[in-house]
């Protein structure tokens, strides 16, 4: 065999095992690495998320309350819903049924106190006018979160 | 064909030719897709003016991943076929990658801030694209720390192809876990989720930024081959 194509294999190799090294580590991490849980994932796998977190979901239609400075509301993932206190100034982009990421932890009561409110935008861009004629003929995806 | 190309007296050729008509169309591209990025393009219906950063940030993020397999691609060529010009074009196309990396950076976190509320927050797409940047930074270091260039282009291929299992985690970080960034917009199986008021000024815009990487590709691998060239005389002279 030619030196050229022996290193050609070996190159290969290197490739498909740095490659299989890498998805073990990500699946091993695979619980580290998400930026957020959902109010199914805190419910469900209660016993491994605590202390601080992100919790992440849409802001549930009609939830908001406002008590000076202090806003309260539910934020879901369409299968549960988890009711949310914050203190703060709210980004632009806060508003129902948008997808936001909320930091802080979870009160003995089942509140989640948050410390610090992201909002998250989705994948479509487009102009107002568009996005009112989508409405107005129906044909407007709602935002659903994975999973 | 890429043996014809790899000749380094028809390539310097070819590139005396091409370059100044790249310059120029480089120039107009910026001229018109930046036109119409601020001008032509409609403002977004949830992020308003903001949305025209994304006419800057988004190509330049198709570059940086685009060059790095391009240097990965070079590197296995070098490694391989022992091609002078593949090592010498990755270490060329390094420094334009990062830079290009860096625009991603800094675009995105002044996005960020308006947008989420965070210059930067720790989600998988954020944090495997800054490990990129380190995959550049480390084969820059790397292709210069031998005093032997082609010991330096050896050990920064392998880097390069080291590092490659990190383009698909930056291109699929954001469906794989849930990540404060959003999905792809428009390497989707359904049609792109951008109005083509929107895409029209996008597409013009990657078309810009990847004339303007070739242009500057060529002009450094010819000043490289000039440095070697020079170098080579001075031994002789010496001699």
């Amino acid at each position: 065999m030619k030196r050229k194509n022996q290193r050609l294999i070996l190159l290969f190799l290197a490739l498909v095992l740095t490659s299989s090294g890498a998805t073990l580590i990500l699946i091993a991490l695979e619980d580290n690495l998400v930026y957020f849980y959902t109010p199914t994932d805190v419910k469900t796998k209660n016993s491994a998320i605590s202390g601080n977190f992100r919790l992440g979901g849409i802001v549930l239609k009609g939830s908001i309350r406002e008590f000076g400075t202090v806003t309260k509301f539910g934020v879901t993932d369409l299968k549960s819903t988890l009711f949310v206190r914050y203190e703060g100034v709210l980004p632009d982009l806060f508003r129902e049924e948008q997808g936001i990421v909320a930091e802080g932890s979870l009160s003995p009561n089942g509140v989640f106190i948050a410390t610090n409110i992201l909002a998250k935008h989705d994948e479509n861009y487009m102009p107002k006018e568009v996005s009112e004629a989508l409405k107005k003929s129906g044909r407007w995806k709602d935002t659903k979160p994975k999973k | 064909m890429i043996n014809y190309f790899a000749n380094p007296s028809r390539f310097l050729k070819m590139t005396e030719k091409l370059l100044p008509w790249l310059v120029r169309l480089t120039i107009l591209f910026f001229i018109v897709g930046i036109y119409f990025g601020l001008f032509y393009s409609p403002a977004d219906y949830q992020q308003g003016d903001t949305v025209r950063i994304m006419y800057v940030h988004v190509p330049a993020a198709w570059m940086a991943l685009a060059c790095y397999v391009f240097i990965a691609t070079m590197g296995a060529l070098s490694l391989v076929y022992k091609h002078p010009l593949a090592g010498l074009a990755a270490k060329s196309a390094a420094p334009i990658g990062a830079s290009f990396t860096i625009i991603v950076i800094i675009t995105g976190s002044l996005w960020g801030k308006p947008i989420w509320g965070a210059w930067w927050v720790w989600d998988a797409r954020l944090s495997s694209v800054l490990v990129l940047f380190f995959l550049y930074l480390g084969h820059i270091a790397l292709s210069y720390s031998f005093e032997n260039p082609s010991r330096g282009n050896k050990a920064s291929a392998i880097l390069a192809l080291v590092g490659l299992v990190n383009i698909p985690i930056i291109k699929f970080s954001v469906d794989w876990w849930n990540t404060l960034h959003q999905p792809a917009s428009i390497t989707r199986f359904d049609a792109p989720a951008i109005d083509p008021s929107m895409l029209i000024p996008l597409i013009i815009m990657a078309l810009a930024f990847f004339l303007y990487f070739i242009t500057v590709l060529l002009v450094r691998i010819k000043s490289e081959l000039t440095s070697q060239k020079i170098k080579s005389l001075n031994i002789k002279m010496i001699k």
